[in-house]
Parts: structure tokens; sequence; C-alpha cells
């Protein structure tokens, strides 16, 4: 049976279509679910893609937090469904108390466009199980606010519960030569304790299409099909 | 029911970087401000909220900023009533 993935757009979103080709690449059917829309037509997966949500009026994901969807997203996630939340994504998840932690702006204000290099931790999650631990990838980052922050219980437990799916390194995997947002121990992405809802700043999607010289993201997109292959 | 207007402040959590402040505290003292320290940048909002009494306004808005107006993981805020 063909995976169903279903893409969140809200105002602002501008990754939609990069999520969405990267699905449809993994194999799956991907289609788009508004904002305003509760009903995720039978979702497999939720994408929450990249972009300026409510252009990120207040605080990144402050606001796109309480539209429609999101509770239909938050009961999805509760009954273990697979949601992915990239850059904006990861933003709004964390706003809705989906994941811990929040992302504040980069620790040296500029807007950080460009390839990181990034470990893989975590494996046992909805997104990762296709990669190894250890595993070195390149994907693109560009955000503004993506300074990784908690608590220090909360930071002791993200660590402690191995709850880090991607650190970032060194393009080469070797230590970086300066951080690249100021994210605490240099998170780049988490999952929650259950591993189905994920986050992360880089973009998976702007790595899963050979055209593009780099398909080291595409696991984040196949990794789903062994997930629900397994819950089946 | 009355209308009370409220000013919320919304400020980075102490002890957690400010970039923009430390930008703002940088740019003071090449200015001659060098008496300047301790910049925090956040944010200001003003509304109006109809209650009853000014002590139901406050509960209303310190709701607002624990449900939007800050983030709870790295905000602080403070909440004025006037009248």
């Amino acid at each position: 049976m063909t995976m169903k993935v279903a893409v969140v757009r809200f105002p602002g979103s501008n990754c939609d279509d990069d999520s969405l080709q990267s699905a449809a690449r993994a194999g799956c059917k991907a289609y788009y679910v508004w904002h305003r829309d509760t009903d995720l037509h039978g979702a497999d997966v939720v994408i929450l893609p990249g972009g300026f949500s409510y252009g990120d009026y207040l605080r990144s994901g402050a606001i796109a937090r309480f539209s429609p969807v999101m509770q239909s997203v938050l009961e999805f996630a509760k009954q273990g469904g697979p949601v992915l939340g990239i850059c904006n994504g990861f933003q709004i998840l964390c706003e809705a108390g989906m994941l811990p932690g929040a992302l504040m702006r980069n620790g040296r204000l500029s807007f950080v466009s460009r390839p990181v290099g990034l470990k893989v931790e975590r494996t046992e999650t909805a997104f990762t199980s296709r990669y190894a631990r250890g595993d070195l990838l390149r994907m693109p980052v560009a955000h503004g606010e993506g300074r990784f922050t908690a608590d220090a219980g909360t930071l002791e437990r993200i660590e402690g519960d191995g709850l880090v799916v991607v650190r970032y390194v060194g393009l080469d995997g070797g230590p970086l030569p300066e951080t690249i947002n100021g994210s605490v121990n240099e998170i780049a992405g988490i999952s929650n304790a259950a591993g189905n809802v994920v986050g992360l700043m880089p973009h998976p999607d702007r790595a899963s299409d050979p055209a593009l010289g780099n398909t080291d993201g595409l696991g984040f997109f196949t990794s789903v099909l062994d997930w629900a292959a397994a819950k089946r | 029911m009355t209308t009370f207007k409220v000013h919320v402040r919304v400020v980075p959590r102490a002890g957690l970087l400010d970039p923009q402040g430390q930008a703002v505290e940088h740019a003071l003292t090449a200015l001659g401000f060098a008496e300047a320290s301790g910049v925090r940048v956040g944010k200001a909002i003003e509304l109006a909220v109809k209650a009853d009494s000014k002590a139901a306004a406050e509960a209303r808005a310190r709701a607002m900023c624990d449900k939007l107006l800050a983030n709870p993981v790295t905000e602080d805020y403070l909440v004025e009533v006037e009248g």
C-alpha cells in the first residue's frame, strides 16, 4: 500500500513543494493540507515544511501553532502518527509543546544559509531508521532563528534519554570550526521519546534530489516506509 | 465591565544569550554611550482588556502571556494595567 504524506501549508510556507517532491521521490503519495483544514485525509505521515508561517509574527511558529490544522496534527501525533517538522516546522513543533525546548534568534544575529555537516545520533525514530548511528550527512540550513535552547533540566533529559537526532559537526565530520547558530550542545534536531515526532533546522527536503547533487536527506523520507510497515 | 489598557513587556529570560541586546549595546558604546550596559531587547505589546476589575484584567492578560504572548522557555513578561 502506498504511504500517504500530508504536507501542511501555512500562509508563508515556502518549502512545501520541496517536501512534497521529496516524499514523492521516496515513493509516497504526497498532497497538501491547508492550514484551515482539520481533515488530514487519512495521512500516514504529516510534514510541517519550512518557511515563515504567518510572517514569523510574534515568534517563529507561535501563531501557526494555533491554526485549525494543528489540533488535528496534535491528535495524530498522540496516536503515534509520524510528524516531521523541518526548519519553521521544527519551530512550530516546539511552540506547540510537541517537542521540548525552543528556537531563538541565531547567536550572531545573522541569517545562516549554507551547507552544514550533521552527525546522526538517534536512528530509532520514524524519520531516521534508514541511517546508521554516526553517519555523516551534509544538508543546507537557511534560518535566522535556529538557536536551540532548553532549560537545564530539559536539556539533561534530552541528552540523557538520547533524544538528539542530529548534531552539527564540521562538513568533513570533524569538530565545527565555529558554531552554526549558537545552539546548545550544537543540537540540530531532536525527537520525542516515542520517536514519532522529529524536528530539525537543516533541510533534508533540499537534499533529496540527485539533480541538486546531494541526496543525504532522502533517508528522512524513506525511513517512514519502514516505520509504517512495522506499525501495521 | 470596564475596558482596561494593558501594557505587556516581554523580555528574553535573564541568563539566556540576547544577541540583539548585545548588538545594541555595542552600537551604544560605539556612539559614545559607554555608561550603558545590560541591554536586552524584547517586545512591548499594548492591548485593551474588558474585565470586571483591574485584578481580573491583569489575570486575563497573564493568561494571554502564558498561552501566546511569551514563550515560557525563553522569555519573561511583565504586565501593567492602567487605572
